[in-house]
């Protein structure tokens, strides 16, 4: 049997290492968190659900009340991006408890044996979460247009609006993983859940900010979640959004490039 | 590198906290041989395992790992050795397969070669048969044989096994010995931990016992056998007061006791003359020792005697230079 399986004759695998090898793993990786993803039946049934229940159930339990405060197009269209908010939150903590799976098993020493960047590590893992989370917000789209969204938006500004969701996903599926890798177990994992939530419900995700109680406004008003979910609602409504986009990119893309930067760090420390 | 140990470690300590987990761990491991690091839990085994796999930093002291430096040459030793801990590390929701092929990619094949290699792997430890399973159907035994399988993916030239059969009933550990023991050769050499010691006498070539967070004692199994006197004098009792009486003729040869039952052990070199001589010093009178009856030394007795009880190690030392008495 050694002859088979220990020879160095045939093939013996090399891994030169450096970037290249980070972008080999991450693909690998990746692949590897989008086939475990899509046999994960209870995480898939949660991203799958979840933006058409959110829809119907603010859109005709609540949308009949709440549809007064809000000025413009109408309710759909004012809370698609909310939905699409809340959605990314709820995947951001299937992302926290997936990558505390690996991190609690044997699995993550084989990866640190293999000298696997932790960046490459937690990118495969933000890739498969990116993954879901994009079909999510599209599931939004696709039940808010026969819901009633009109958008006479430019095919420009829908692209804005795709690109800033996509960062949106990507910023919190990172932050996600991230913080997945640091926590001990699973259950604390999972109760990231409602501290994310309280995100968009702190936010103008479902009702103007203007309505909240005054000492939460400020805080509310200026919140990265507001800032990018006005710039959203700005760009489908083609009102003018001003520098809000911009703020937008740099508060996502910041908090992105943050958590990728911790991320080999934290995976050294993981196993202390 | 062919003369020089596999492994080679000197004066390894590390602590978490105020916890003192080795307290200066030396060892080494001949190129080609299996060596067994035998221990209860807590001993320290998985610690020193991490250690030399390079995922864990040693406070002090020194090592090498196929003769590459576990601190400053880690990288080396990655490339050089292979890990398996008590935890599984192949993904339930994957096939058998998928899982080697992924490993395989991993350590730098190309995909078709990955293919050939799980295929290989899968038929080498008799999984052929579940490769397009996924494994969170596997028995217990098979995940642990797939663990390994994906361990050896990148043909490691030193294989650390952290109790690979921890937690397996009698025929899996038994198959799982048979398949390690196949895996030597070609200068191949396994470093495994385990709490049996049956395990480390069947399968090692050098067993070395960590009690405390040192080695308390390292040899063959049958060297480690033979410093306990190669038997072991059982000894009934005639009575409660005999049974003291008898244990403090003993002294520290008293090896172990069982008061409820009035009986005691002693080392012995199996010998008439000394048993009859060792019956004759302690009960001259012949009333004291109601029974005995004479064992060769298990490596039970080896680890009882050398970690069961801690105020008998010197003892146990001094067999290695004098006999007992």
């Amino acid at each position: 049997m050694a002859d088979l399986l220990l020879a160095r004759s045939g093939t013996v695998p090399s891994r030169p290492g450096g970037p290249r090898q980070a972008a080999a793993d991450c693909a690998i990786l990746a692949l590897r968190s989008i086939r475990l993803a899509t046999r994960r039946a209870d995480a898939m049934l949660t991203a799958l659900l979840m933006p058409v229940m959110l829809m119907l159930v603010f859109g005709y339990l609540f949308g009949g009340a709440i549809s007064a405060a809000i000025p413009g197009t109408g309710y759909v269209t004012y809370l698609a991006p909310g939905v699409v908010l809340t959605c990314v939150m709820l995947g951001a903590s299937t992302t926290a408890v997936t990558v505390n799976g690996d991190a609690t098993a044997g699995i993550i020493d084989r990866f640190r044996a293999l000298d696997i960047n932790g960046a490459a590590f937690l990118a495969g893992h933000v890739s498969a979460a990116a993954l879901r989370n994009a079909v999510s917000a599209a599931l939004v789209f696709a039940v808010a247009v026969p819901m009633g969204l009109r958008s006479a938006a430019s095919p420009q500004a829908w692209l804005a609006v795709a690109g800033l969701i996509v960062l949106l996903i990507l910023a919190v599926s990172w932050l996600a993983a991230l913080g997945g890798l640091l926590v001990s177990s699973p259950d604390a994992a999972s109760s990231f859940t409602f501290f994310l939530m309280l995100i968009p419900f702190t936010s103008s995700a479902f009702v103007p900010v203007a309505t909240m109680p005054h000492w939460l406004q400020a805080f509310a008003r200026n919140q990265p979640a507001t800032i990018i979910i006005n710039s959203v609602r700005s760009l489908l409504e083609q009102q003018p959004a001003g520098t809000a986009p911009w703020l937008a990119v740099a508060w996502w893309g910041g908090l992105t490039l943050a958590a990728a930067a911790l991320s080999p760090a934290a995976f050294q420390r993981r196993a202390r | 590198m062919t003369d020089r140990p596999a492994v080679e470690a000197a004066g390894l300590t590390k602590s978490f906290g105020d916890l003192a987990v080795l307290d200066g761990v030396s060892l080494a491991v001949a190129r080609g041989s299996i060596f067994a690091l035998l221990g209860r839990n807590g001993a320290g085994k998985t610690t020193i395992v991490r250690i030399l796999a390079t995922l864990l930093r040693p406070d002090s002291g020194r090592a090498t790992v196929a003769g590459y430096d576990i601190t400053r040459q880690r990288r080396q030793v990655r490339h050089a050795i292979s890990l398996t801990g008590q935890y599984p590390a192949v993904d339930a929701l994957q096939t058998g397969a998928e899982n080697l092929q992924m490993m395989g990619r991993l350590s730098g094949l190309p995909a078709r070669q990955a293919r050939t290699r799980a295929s290989q792997l899968l038929e080498g430890f008799g999984l052929a048969g579940a490769a397009d399973r996924r494994v969170a159907a596997y028995s217990g035994g098979m995940r642990r044989r797939l663990d390994i399988a994906a361990s050896l993916v990148a043909r490691p030239a030193v294989i650390f096994l952290d109790e690979p059969t921890t937690g397996l009933d009698l025929p899996s550990r038994q198959a799982l010995w048979q398949m390690i023991a196949g895996l030597t050769g070609h200068g191949v050499t396994i470093f495994l931990t385990t709490q049996y010691l049956e395990e480390a006498d069947q399968m090692a070539d050098r067993v070395a016992v960590i009690d405390g967070g040192a080695v308390v004692a390292d040899g063959t199994a049958a060297e480690l056998k033979a410093r306990t006197a190669g038997y072991r004098l059982d000894l009934v009792a005639a009575g409660t007061a005999a049974y003291s009486a008898l244990l403090a003729a003993l002294g520290p040869r008293a090896l172990g006791r069982d008061p409820g039952r009035l009986s005691i052990s002693a080392a012995s070199d199996g010998a008439a003359a000394s048993v009859r001589a060792l019956l004759d010093h302690i009960d001259p009178d012949r009333t004291l020792v109601a029974t005995f009856t004479l064992h060769a030394t298990s490596l039970d007795d080896v680890f009882l005697a050398l970690t069961g009880h801690p105020h008998q190690q010197s003892q146990v030392q001094d067999s290695q230079g004098r006999p007992h008495g």
